[in-house]
């Protein structure tokens, strides 16, 4: 999937361009990670990821107790048809099932749909200090025991 | 070239020196180097003072070290507008857990508003 995507949707340094910079990159990010992919016709066309904020994901005991960042990417000709929020609403269903409890992201400030799409699942926006902006969300488990 | 690098003390910024020493030595640049006054940072100011005069020194560059106080951002425009710099060297942003590049509040100052073409170091 990645060696389809359009370079002009880069954010920020990734989805790196290569097979090989691709590869490195995706196994720096598989430890720990959840992930939720979308596939049309048998081909993966988005994808969506949860990376623990950690310098040893190896280690890591409760989920709940740390940082998560997510990052989506949708191949450029399945975009702006509603695949991006559908993807979100399963990773973080997912990520609140399995004991996750804080995640953020960073997403470039003009990046008006995506901040919309972001918006859309329940993010909000934590600091604006420069090119990035920055957006949380606390996720609550299905028994609402509320430590969010 | 006269070359003016600002330093905030983190890794990054260790990493912005020791590339811009390889520079200096490969092509003969005249180096400033600009300390700043970032408390939130890894280093304190004198620590990094300390560190960049030992690189300076273990690479025998003879280089003019400065202690910049005040809003390390504006301090670093200020003082690059009061020289005749042809370029200012900074940090080129972190990477978040995902890769993703980071650039802070100072970086985004600095190059909206240096009045030099601005380097950013990876």
């Amino acid at each position: 999937m990645y060696d389809e995507f359009d370079p002009s949707d880069r954010a920020q340094g990734i989805p790196p361009t290569g097979e090989e910079r691709i590869r490195d990159w995706l196994e720096t990010i598989a430890e720990e990670s959840v992930n939720v992919i979308a596939r049309h016709d048998g081909a993966v066309i988005a994808h969506a990821t949860l990376v623990p904020d950690v310098d040893e994901p190896a280690a890591i005991e409760e989920r709940n107790e740390i940082e998560w960042e997510l990052a989506i990417f949708v191949l450029q000709e399945y975009q702006r048809a509603g695949i991006g929020t559908q993807l979100l609403e399963h990773l973080l269903g997912h990520a609140s099932d399995v004991g996750i409890e804080r995640v953020w992201l960073t997403v470039e400030r003009w990046n008006n749909p995506a901040i919309a799409l972001y918006e859309r699942v329940g993010f909000e926006a934590t600091g604006s200090e420069s090119f990035e902006q920055e957006m949380a969300i606390v996720l609550e488990g299905e028994d609402g025991d509320g430590n969010g | 070239m006269d070359v003016l690098v600002g330093l905030g003390g983190s890794d990054e910024s260790i990493k912005t020196l020791r590339q811009t020493i390889d520079r200096t030595q490969a092509v003969g640049d005249d180096l400033t180097v600009a300390i700043l006054e970032k408390p939130e940072a890894k280093r304190s100011q004198d620590e990094m003072y300390e560190q960049a005069d030992t690189l300076l020194t273990e690479a025998d560059i003879n280089a003019e070290l400065v202690r910049l106080e005040g809003d390390p951002g504006s301090a670093l425009v200020d003082y690059t507008e009061q020289g005749e710099f042809d370029q200012l060297v900074i940090g080129g942003g972190t990477l978040s857990p995902m890769g993703k590049i980071q650039l802070g509040p100072i970086t985004e100052f600095v190059l909206l508003n240096s009045p030099t073409t601005v380097k950013l170091v990876r």
